[in-house]
């Protein structure tokens, strides 16, 4: 990423990129349209390179835009910024390296807000392979930019538990029967986050954050109908509509893709302005999101335009 | 004979597995039998992996057309196997779990393996891109329909969606982009998910009867049905 | 008279007081307050003047969970009364079990504000009776001891009567109209496009000197669909022995690739051309998704088929797949019960099959009356969702417009029927 270190005075080298890559894309589109004016169909390798562009321009130079959260993200936020300091509250990463990019924005911004607030995070995962992207993370966020946080005290990790749903039927009732420690070894009797806790009964709030099976619908299904603690969820673009019959009763707010993940960190740097310097992966990656949609959007006028024109010529002819 | 013994059994167990949803006390058959069946398929991964050696030992040494490929995946192949099986560079040593942090198996895993993974799935951001350009075109009334629809989910899956309909008064907000793409995958999109789930799960009744009754015995090789 | 020693003998009565103080008076205080030891489990026993005691829990009922094989007991009770204030001094709950008659041994703690308990570990044949306890911070409260239970057995799970009922009309509808078609009955089925478009598929890859690429998806044989794909495969493959168009079937498990194989041969043995099959047609590749993907995808590039089915469960990579046959110009014809991917699947495939018409594919294809009546079958199953779905909408609509009883308790009923505990 080139930044202001290279810049010429008044203008940055990444503002020169921005525009150069927006002029690329919008030349090429443009000369596109006109040959579509002819009938002639684009050939695929074409809208490859728009895409590459479209999506690495961003990248290389960054292009944001500014994000509003929508009602079903910002009940989510509501929720961890009203609850009041020290309540309990649970993220499960149930996600792999594949669905990562997607989620992980989302769950290192509800990892720093509720840090922020002072609340108390148990941390687990029901997939093998989320383990390592949980360590992580509790590397990068909690550790990295919350030393003062203790484990064991402000937050825990108690690691990945094989079992799939049959671990939320245990937890359920009793947290102790399923993870007797934490992923260290320490004994959950000997941590003070959770002195009170038994079972999620006892949680003040459930994040679930992932989009494969098991997922979401199971702690709906497991735990969030059984014990009425408020549920929030985070899942991957293509799941998330399959979990709108559960917003909003079973599920207070759902985080939807990249776009979820911008939202919320809109609104967390909204609230707290010194999280923006600690990135905001999400709002970033919305860039490229935006230019290769708007890219998608372009192609499919040109090939309708391409279709009408072939159309219009066959019946001529 | 060599129908009839897989017929009873598919029968047989088929049969079982449908009582014990109704009957508690064989309930805990279900399990039972999955693990049989992970145990089933654990041996026939010898049979899996002893045809991929095959057929690349064979594309070797007869130097077929793109031979050089199945060196590397020969390579691969053995020294994947190797690093898990003989756990080299595991600061545990021969007793220690294969995917313990410094083994080989898991810098491969690491350094490797997880970036193809990721490229293979990034692939689908330009497949996207050339499905949507062929794909949507406003040939009829249904195609027309589903490039409207199709439109206001990529433009509502943007922040211009909300800057295009920032303007409309709270009172009409589910006229916004965003709100009405939120209103397309709630609503119609939903109701057509869940049709065509009822017709998988009616499929899946006749599918699994035909096969449990013998009727249907394609799959065992036998052309008589 | 000369006077004896100054010192008496005691009296009686003073002798029996001396006796209880010194040594019955100890042993009643030692036996209710000695130091360092619980008279229940758990609990520090201190004088009585500085005991906190809760009130104990009340309505302390033990039933036999309905319809399991005598596996669990469910208890629930009031919690206590100390329990329910602001400030309460209950701390928590301890649940006793007696097995029969035996010493009360404890099972769990629960928090505050517990009022039910599942017990798990009991057997049949024995009988159990519980108490629970209110904990305060220095002192137990047990409740009453509950009567005897044993865990039962049931033989049928009446909560799914419902399914049972539903599984049996369905079941009966199919097996019904088997019979129907085996009379001689003629049964309309709608064309599948997808379906018509096989014959005509298998030939352009025959006139291109081309071949067909098979692929059933990236589950094992486990999976429904899986099974649907390798019985079109079967009818296809017949069609494809006939021909003489040459078939590749790259696979990601290995027991669909020993499936594969005996479809295949018993195809080409029916055909007459036992010598023309081989066993490189079907080759495994890999588990991994993703790696089985890039495999398929090279494969396309290289050998170029001209006709590619995508029948099967597939995931994220249905898109790569189907976008790469139609790079290379292959008539693609695709069918999955997976809802997420049929959207790629119909905007880059020639022809889609949609959930259900994937398991109808081989009686239709077949055409044989006996698989023909299975798919009449299913249609009662639809009109029967079709009626719940319609009557469904329109008593809720009325009845929470108008609020009128007897429609919501309809609603009430519907829902009840097509629920599953």
């Amino acid at each position: 990423m080139l930044d202001t270190a290279f810049s010429i005075p008044l203008v940055a080298l990444s503002d020169i990129g921005r525009v150069i890559s927006l002029l690329v894309i919008g030349g090429g589109l443009l000369w596109i349209l006109i040959r579509s004016l002819r009938a002639k169909e684009v050939d695929r390798r074409i809208v490859f390179l728009f895409i590459f562009i479209a999506v690495a321009a961003p990248i290389l130079f960054p292009i944001t835009f500014q994000e509003r959260a929508t009602l079903i993200v910002k009940r989510v936020f509501d929720k961890v910024e009203s609850s009041p300091a020290g309540s309990k509250v649970l993220l499960a990463f149930d996600f792999d390296p594949a669905m990562a990019p997607e989620v992980q924005p989302m769950a290192d911004a509800f990892s720093r807000h509720c840090l922020e607030k002072g609340h108390k995070v148990i941390f687990m995962t029901l997939w093998a392979t989320g383990q390592a992207l949980l360590t992580q993370s509790l590397e990068r966020v909690v550790r990295g930019e919350y030393p003062d946080k203790l484990d064991g005290v402000d937050y825990i990790n108690l690691g990945f538990k094989a079992g799939n749903e049959n671990v939320l039927n245990i937890i359920v009732t009793d947290f102790r029967m399923m993870f007797p420690t934490d992923v260290n070894g320490v004994p959950l009797d000997s941590t003070s986050i959770f002195d009170d806790v038994k079972s999620c009964k006892d949680l003040d709030l459930i994040i679930a954050i992932g989009g494969g099976k098991p997922g979401v619908k199971e702690w709906v299904l497991y735990i969030g109908d059984r014990v009425n603690v408020p549920m929030a969820a985070g899942v991957a673009a293509v799941v998330a509509p399959q979990l709108y019959p559960y917003y909003p009763k079973q599920l207070l707010g759902l985080l939807g893709g990249v776009k979820g993940a911008a939202e919320y960190e809109s609104e967390l740097v909204k609230w707290y302005p010194h999280l923006k310097e600690r990135g905001t992966p999400g709002l970033r990656m919305m860039g490229p999101q935006t230019l290769a949609h708007m890219v998608v959007m372009a192609f499919i006028v040109i090939g309708n335009i391409s279709y009408f024109i072939s159309r219009r010529r066959e019946r001529i002819q | 004979m060599k129908r009839q013994v897989p017929l009873i059994i598919t029968f047989l167990i088929g049969m079982i597995m449908i009582f014990s949803f109704f009957i508690p006390p064989l309930e805990g058959l279900e399990q039972t039998c999955s693990l049989f069946f992970d145990v089933i398929a654990v041996f026939a991964f010898f049979l899996g992996g002893g045809n991929l050696m095959r057929i690349h030992i064979n594309k070797l040494r007869r130097r077929k057309k793109d031979w050089g490929f199945s060196i590397v995946t020969l390579g691969g192949f053995i020294i994947m196997l190797a690093a898990g099986l003989l756990k080299i560079g595991n600061p545990g040593g021969i007793a220690a779990s294969p995917t313990t942090e410094g083994a080989l198996l898991q810098e491969i895993f690491t350094y490797v393996f997880l970036p193809l993974q990721s490229t293979m799935y990034a692939l689908l951001a330009f497949f996207v891109a050339s499905a949507s350009y062929r794909a949507f075109r406003a040939k009829n009334r249904e195609a027309t329909i589903l490039l409207i629809a199709a439109f206001v989910i990529l433009l509502g899956r943007t922040p211009f969606g909300m800057m295009l309909t920032a303007w409309i008064p709270e009172s009409f907000s589910v006229l916004q982009v965003p709100n009405m793409a939120i209103w397309i995958m709630n609503s119609p999109n939903l109701a057509g998910q869940r049709a065509i789930m009822i017709g998988i799960g009616l499929g899946v009744i006749s599918m699994s009867l035909r096969l449990i009754l013998g009727i249907e015995r394609t799959y065992l090789g036998d052309e008589s049905a | 008279m000369p006077s004896h020693p100054t010192t008496s003998r005691p009296s009686h009565p003073a002798m029996l007081l001396i006796l209880f103080t010194f040594f019955l008076l100890p042993c009643i205080v030692l036996a209710q307050t000695e130091v360092g030891q619980t008279n229940i489990e758990g609990t520090p026993i201190v004088p009585d003047s500085e005991q906190i005691v809760a009130a104990p829990v009340t309505s302390l009922i033990a039933a036999d969970h309905k319809y399991d094989d005598g596996e669990m007991i469910e208890l629930s009770w009031v919690p206590s009364i100390d329990d329910q204030l602001v400030d309460g001094k209950v701390i928590g709950y301890k649940v006793y079990r007696l097995e029969d008659d035996g010493e009360p041994q404890m099972i769990t703690e629960l928090a505050p504000g517990s009022n039910a308990y599942n017990d798990q570990s009991v057997e049949r044949g024995k009988l159990y009776s519980y108490f629970v306890s209110a904990l305060s911070s220095n002192a137990e409260t047990p409740s009453v001891r509950t009567a005897p239970i044993e865990p039962q057995r049931e033989w049928l799970n009446y909560e799914l009567l419902n399914v049972l009922i539903m599984a049996l009309v369905l079941g009966g509808a199919v097996i019904y109209f088997i019979e129907t078609a085996r009379r001689g009955k003629k049964l309309f089925v709608r064309k599948i496009a997808g379906l018509e478009a096989v014959d005509e598929a298998i030939g352009r890859a025959t006139e291109m000197g081309r071949p067909i690429l098979f692929i059933p998806g990236i589950l094992d044989m486990d999976d429904v669909q899986t099974l649907a794909a390798l019985t079109i495969l079967g009818r296809i493959a017949r069609i494809i022995a006939d021909y003489d168009t040459k078939i590749f079937m790259p696979v990601s498990r290995s027991l669909v690739m020993t499936a594969g194989r005996e479809t295949i041969k018993a195809s080409y043995q029916a055909a007459g051309r036992p010598d023309a099959y081989s066993d490189d047609m079907v080759t495994y590749i890999t588990d991994e998704q993703f790696g089985y993907v890039a495999a398929v995808d090279g494969i396309m590039v290289r050998e170029r088929p001209a006709t590619v089915f995508l029948l099967g469960a597939f995931f994220a990579e249905s898109l790569i797949l189907a976008e790469t046959g139609n790079s290379v110009g292959a008539i693609q014809i695709a069918g999955t019960a997976r809802p997420a991917q049929l959207p790629f699947f119909i905007a880059a495939c020639d022809f889609t099959l949609i959930g259900e018409e994937l398991f109808a594919a081989s009686a239709y294809l077949s055409g044989e009356p006996k698989q023909m009546g299975s798919l009449k079958g299913q249609d009662v199953g639809k009109a029967i969702a079709m009626a719940a779905i319609l009557i469904g909408i329109l008593t809720v609509t009325i009845g929470d417009s108008w609020d009128v009883e007897w429609i919501q308790n309809i609603t009430t009923g519907l829902t009840e029927i097509f629920s599953t505990k």
